[in-house]
């Protein structure tokens, strides 16, 4: 019986045990070696502590994981009467019969999602659990207390703009109201919404299928719909004023929550110092659909507080680094320019970065110094991005030692100039094997890791302006770039579905290298050369640098962005590609001076 | 001009008995400001402001008898040292900015001391700073190419690009870009003491004067006094002591060297440019690490 139901559970090799506290049983089970750190995850609404499963498993190697089930939810038995069982003290007190039942002597560390994380926030900032918590990871929930006190803050002088944030986030709490109103809720969730809940969950919420959500979860919704009852009007009428918490924290928010704005979070660091925030492109339940992000972030972050060195920053310095901090990050043509730009802004954000270019010296050296400014890790590949195989074999090789990439950067990219009659066939296939196999083989390999890995992604494309400003000398690279960008595109509208971006970036005239070694048809060896340095000196007078293109990435990567036009010339012509494609036409006919 | 273009018939350190005592003037004021540098650096703390650093500099050299100034000390700290934003001359002058532990600073003066002038720049870093170590460490590489193809006689500006392309290469910024005239290096020469030696914006009068004076010579005769990107560095290196300051940026934290480098027309390689002195502190590093 047990041995089947923990086959349901989806928490193999979990060892069960049941705490008694308050007139209930809790259901708790632990993995991983009992000597190392615990860390206590606490499930949600309407969830049961199978809703960690992934999660626990990615930890267990590490920690002691501990999980139980809520009072009245999965095998944990249900307060009664049900009124009033449901209150943050007495749900304090199970966590502490929880912590001393299986870390009696070290405080323990606690990740709360959603409702898990609102009870969390209590045992974070009451005094009789003070020691008993190491750090706190909250995702998805917040502090009744503080929630209270936004509410007012925002109620009591409203601005336009505070008046928009309790608008917004009053609509998106319809089901707390709904939850507050009696029977219904239960008849609904025994009925055909705990039926349908599942599908529902696949659907808006993108949650891989399996052992999840548990079949007690029509009791478990119902008797948590006490959890909103018992708690939420009492203490937003009058929130505590002394909620500040007395751990470290971690917030991790997910951007795409349905039901909590981000705007929420926004005068945490008053109740929280030292506060590490992280962001990560996802809806609301993060613990099923992005496992790996969440393991990775609270390893570094309860590693970090077990070590307990404080001159050690969580969270490195660069811009976004609350959304790339640890992830992995592949960059090709990574030995100068656009590509070296971006390793090192990636770096700064705390990303792990992969430098991938033929050049081997520059590749190299781009790791080296990606460690420098701040890449916990960084690697440098060899490998000539029109190659198939070569390209083959580093996937695998990236795959099997360092793990699904999470930010792809196709950036490797040769330029070829000249009319199309002089345009030899060896040019066309180069420039083609380059810049567009080049693209085809990243997308290809690393976006069906991504995809088979379900947890989202992003790849970024290198095009240039070239994609949509015709030139009469440009034909074979700007029909190279066209296509990027039309991949792009495409490859958007495909994986929109499986949280992976797609980013096609259009550089124009940018300082970097790619003008020494640019290849023009139709002249002589000398003359070559005397164009390769003219163009090179044009470009280093126009002086716009490869960082600000590398800024734009990581933004673009940070907000979802299609299509992005650097430097003012890209966006001018980018914009009159739209409304005005003839002018563009006429322009790409004047013969630039050589 | 009396001197340094009179190097053109003498040997290191001997003939030319003018010439060596010259060098002997340079050297002195030079090894001057880089015990300055380094007292000042030696001083530095948390909290220090970058006015209260080029302070400290002015008054150290004041005390040991410097009147007056091709420039004035300057100090910059932090990102400041990777020049991030500098659009106008006047962000060169010292600021408020307290200096904090981890930050890199850069002092930067050009005493004139009997006649003497030298122009250096001295890198540090307050505590620990991998980045810094880096680029100071990686500016070695710069000395060195600077040297040989002076030697060579190759085209300033051509020399200038090589610089760029190595700091590309290494993955920095050129960061003297952003200097007046984005140059690199600028002449030096004697300077006569007056009794009143006046500074306009923070460069002194007499060296002023010089360098608009070699600006004038040198145009008739096609080359200049500032080596820059530009056309008018198309020239090879003329004869004389260059102050020269290649200067690379990386992320909010710069470093650079200055020091004198002697270009003669002696016909010999040796002989034809040498850097003015080789005991100083950055050179002295370089071979501790290459030793170690």
């Amino acid at each position: 019986m047990s041995g089947q139901e923990q086959g349901q559970t989806g928490l193999e090799g979990a060892r069960e045990r049941w705490v008694r506290t308050g007139g209930v049983e809790l259901c708790v089970a632990e993995l991983g070696d009992a000597a190392h750190p615990t860390v206590v995850l606490v499930h949600g609404y309407p969830d049961s502590k199978e809703v960690w499963s992934e999660v626990a498993r990615g930890l267990a190697d590490r920690f002691h994981v501990v999980l139980y089930d809520v009072r009245g939810c999965g095998r944990s038995s249900a307060p009664k009467p049900l009124r009033g069982g449901f209150t943050l003290e007495k749900l304090t007190d199970d966590f502490l019969a929880v912590a001393d039942a299986v870390s009696p002597d070290r405080p323990v560390h606690v990740v709360g999602h959603d409702w898990g994380s609102v009870q969390a926030w209590e045992f974070a900032t009451v005094r009789r659990t003070e020691g008993r918590i190491a750090s706190f990871t909250s995702m998805s929930g917040p502090s009744l207390d503080h929630f209270g006190h936004w509410i007012k803050k925002r109620a009591s002088r409203p601005t336009p703009r505070r008046a928009a944030q309790l608008l917004s986030q009053g609509v998106k709490s319809w089901y707390v109201y709904m939850l507050h109103t009696p029977v219904l809720p239960e008849l609904a969730w025994k009925g055909p919404l705990g039926k349908r809940w599942p599908k529902i969950l696949q659907r808006v919420e993108k949650v891989p299928p399996g052992a999840y959500p548990t079949p007690s979860l029509p009791t478990d919704a119902a008797h948590g719909a006490w959890l909103y009852r018992d708690n939420v009007r009492a203490r937003l009428r009058r929130p505590r004023a002394d909620a500040y918490a007395h751990c470290p924290v971690q917030l991790i928010t997910p951007t795409g929550d349905a039901f909590l704005s981000q705007r929420l979070y926004d005068d945490l660091d008053h109740w929280a110092p030292h506060l590490v925030r992280r962001t990560l492109p996802a809806k609301h339940w993060v613990p099923r659909t992005r496992p790996q992000q969440l393991v990775a972030w609270i390893v570094e972050f309860v590693t970090a507080k077990e070590e307990g060195d404080p001159a050690k920053e969580v969270v490195a310095s660069g811009p976004y680094a609350d959304r790339f901090g640890g992830q992995l990050v592949l960059i090709t043509g990574a030995a100068g320019g656009i590509g070296r730009a971006t390793a090192f802004a990636f770096a700064e954000a705390g990303a792990r970065v992969i430098a991938v270019d033929r050049d081997a010296e520059g590749a190299a050296r781009t790791a080296d110094l990606a460690r420098l400014v701040g890449a916990p890790q960084a690697w440098a590949e060899t490998v000539d991005v029109s190659d198939e195989a070569a390209m083959e074999k580093l996937a695998a090789k990236v795959a099997a030692e360092y793990g699904t990439v999470d930010v792809l950067v196709n950036n490797a990219g040769i330029a070829v100039s000249g009319p199309f009659l002089s345009t030899t066939t060896e040019d066309w296939r180069q420039v083609l094997d380059v810049n567009l196999w080049g693209v085809i083989h990243g997308c290809r390999l690393f976006g069906k890791q991504m995809a088979e890995r379900g947890q989202g992604g992003h790849i970024v494309n290198t095009a240039s302006a070239a994609a949509f400003q015709p030139s009469r000398i440009l034909s074979a690279y700007g029909a190279s770039k066209a296509a990027v960008l039309m991949l792009s595109e495409c490859l958007r509208a495909e994986l929109a579905g499986q949280g992976i971006g797609v980013t096609a970036v259009c550089p124009g005239i940018v300082n970097t290298n790619i003008t020494s070694t640019a290849r023009f048809t139709g002249v002589s060896a000398d003359e070559e050369k005397r164009r390769q340095a003219k163009v090179s000196r044009m470009y280093g007078l126009r002086n716009y640098p490869p960082e600000k293109v590398a800024s734009a990435i990581l933004r673009a990567v940070a907000r979802n962005e299609a299509v992005v036009p650097v430097t003012p010339e890209a966006r001018g012509a980018h914009l009159m590609s739209r409304i005005a494609p003839r002018a563009l036409r006429a322009l790409a006919r004047v013969e630039p001076p050589m | 001009m009396t001197s340094a273009t009179g190097a053109a018939t003498a040997r290191r350190g001997g003939g030319g008995r003018g010439l060596a005592a010259d060098l002997r003037g340079f050297k002195e004021v030079q090894r001057l400001a880089y015990a300055c540098a380094e007292a000042v650096a030696a001083q530095l703390r948390p909290g220090v402001t970058e006015r209260e650093a080029a302070r400290m500099q002015r008054r150290w050299l004041r005390e040991r008898g410097v009147r007056d100034w091709f420039h004035l000390p300057f100090a910059w700290f932090g990102d400041r040292t990777a020049f991030t934003n500098f659009r106008i001359p006047l962000q060169f002058f010292p600021t408020d900015r307290r200096l904090e532990p981890g930050m890199a600073f850069i002092l930067d003066m050009a005493p004139v001391h009997q006649g003497f002038t030298a122009d250096i720049g001295y890198s540090g870093c307050l505590g620990l700073n991998p980045v810094h170590d880096r680029l100071l460490a990686d500016l070695a590489a710069h000395r060195e190419l600077i040297l040989r193809e002076v030697r060579e006689r190759r085209p300033l500006r051509e020399i200038y690009e090589d610089v760029e392309r190595l700091m590309v290469r290494q993955g920095y910024a050129n960061r003297h870009r952003a200097y007046p005239f984005g140059v690199i290096a600028h002449k030096v020469d004697r300077v006569r003491p007056r009794r009143w030696s006046p500074t306009l914006f923070g460069f002194g009068t007499q060296s002023l004067k010089g360098l608009a004076s070699d600006a004038l010579h040198g145009h008739r005769d096609g080359w200049s006094p500032l080596w820059s990107p530009y056309k008018f560095s198309d020239h090879p290196p003329q004869p004389g002591l260059w102050a020269v300051e290649p200067h690379l940026g990386f992320r909010g934290t710069g470093a650079k060297f200055e020091e004198i480098l002697v270009v003669t027309d002696s016909a010999d390689p040796e002989e034809s440019a040498f850097w003015l002195d080789d005991d100083l502190p950055h050179v002295r590093r370089w071979q501790e690490e290459g030793a170690a």
